[in-house]
């Protein structure tokens, strides 16, 4: 199974560690915060707002190169824009996926 | 050249400051987290470019765009391709990149940048070369050209043959007529107001009935001019 890891990053820093720490640190940061309001809003019925959450969750997912957790994302969006929310269980599995692996970096 | 992030999303100010710092000739000014802050500092500031995130709470970056008068040059950037279509409706826009912004990619689109900039220096200098021939003026004197800047003629009278010529700094007598000289003056700053003179407008002092001061001199105008001159006054 495909999981997320740090290539882009790694590209991205091209060395630079105090530059990957740093992306990191902001990731750990803001991941968090944007995956409890996704939720609240969903606990709401409020969908039109949790796609805008995943729309930023999305960059996340694929700036840790989680290809397969960002096309699910990119689904899951678009169907909350519509009401549907037949693919939230499967994006929470996206979303403890991204969970574990910050845990671990 | 400078630019500014426009990013809701700290994730992404941070990887676009990293990339833009990859480039000696491109400094990131400031960053900002919404729109409306970003609106106050552009109009305080001009900058060269904007990475602008579309895709913001309360204020998008379309909406953004809409409400400079004079948009600096645009890259989109936003996780989502959709938006591609409507970005070509704004000439501001000159690329859209798709998250996670890849280094080739960017080099690409901050290359479009740097063309336009350079197309519009280019520009300015020939639009710049070109008022000055237009400013002008070469006129014979003893077989000899002489060059005048149009904008200092303050008058030009007819005396036969001749015309005086009066600038801020010399008067010319030159072998020509009113008509030959009206026709190589731009009509935005001169007006042939009596038979046997043409004035700068710019360079009136006042205005009575039937005279104008120009410098020192009373110059009188013709019935017929004086309607016309008044109307290219800025009166109260």
């Amino acid at each position: 199974m495909e999981t997320p890891n740090l290539s882009y990053i790694d590209k991205l820093s091209n060395g630079d560690d105090l530059f990957k720490k740093k992306i990191i640190e902001v990731i750990k940061f803001e991941f968090p915060s944007e995956k409890d309001l996704y939720h609240k809003n969903i606990n709401l019925k409020q969908y039109k707002n949790a796609a805008e959450n995943i729309h930023k969750i999305k960059h996340k997912i694929s700036i840790l190169s989680f290809d397969k957790g960002y096309e699910l994302a990119s689904k899951h969006e678009n169907n909350l824009k519509e009401n549907k929310t037949n693919l939230e269980q499967e994006f929470e599995e996206v979303l403890k996926t991204i969970t574990f692996y910050l845990t671990l970096i | 050249m400078n630019c500014i992030i426009i990013d809701d999303e700290a994730t992404a100010r941070v990887i676009l400051n990293k990339i833009c710092s990859e480039f000696d000739d491109l400094t990131v000014v400031a960053e900002f987290e919404n729109a409306v802050e970003a609106i106050k500092y552009l109009y305080k500031h001009q900058v060269d470019l904007v990475l602008l995130d579309i895709h913001m709470p309360d204020f998008t970056g379309f909406e953004f765009i809409k409400t400079l008068k004079n948009p600096p040059n645009i890259i989109l950037t936003s996780s989502d391709k959709n938006f591609a279509i409507e970005a070509y409706e704004y000439d501001c826009i000159v690329d859209y990149l798709v998250k996670p912004i890849l280094v080739p990619r960017f080099i690409k689109a901050l290359q479009k940048v740097k063309n336009i900039l350079k197309q519009n220096t280019e520009t300015s200098i020939q639009d710049h070369e070109a008022n000055q021939l237009e400013n002008e003026l070469y006129i014979n004197i003893d077989r000899r050209l002489i060059k005048i800047d149009i904008r200092s003629i303050y008058l030009v009278e007819a005396k036969g043959d001749y015309i005086h010529l009066k600038t801020e700094n010399t008067n010319y007598i030159v072998h020509s007529s009113l008509k030959k000289i009206k026709d190589k003056l731009p009509d935005s700053l001169f007006l042939k107001v009596h038979r046997s003179y043409i004035i700068n407008i710019k360079k009136i002092i006042d205005i009575e009935d039937n005279s104008v001061q120009i410098n020192k001199e009373i110059i009188p105008i013709s019935r017929s001019s004086r309607a016309e001159l008044m109307d290219r006054l800025n009166l109260l």
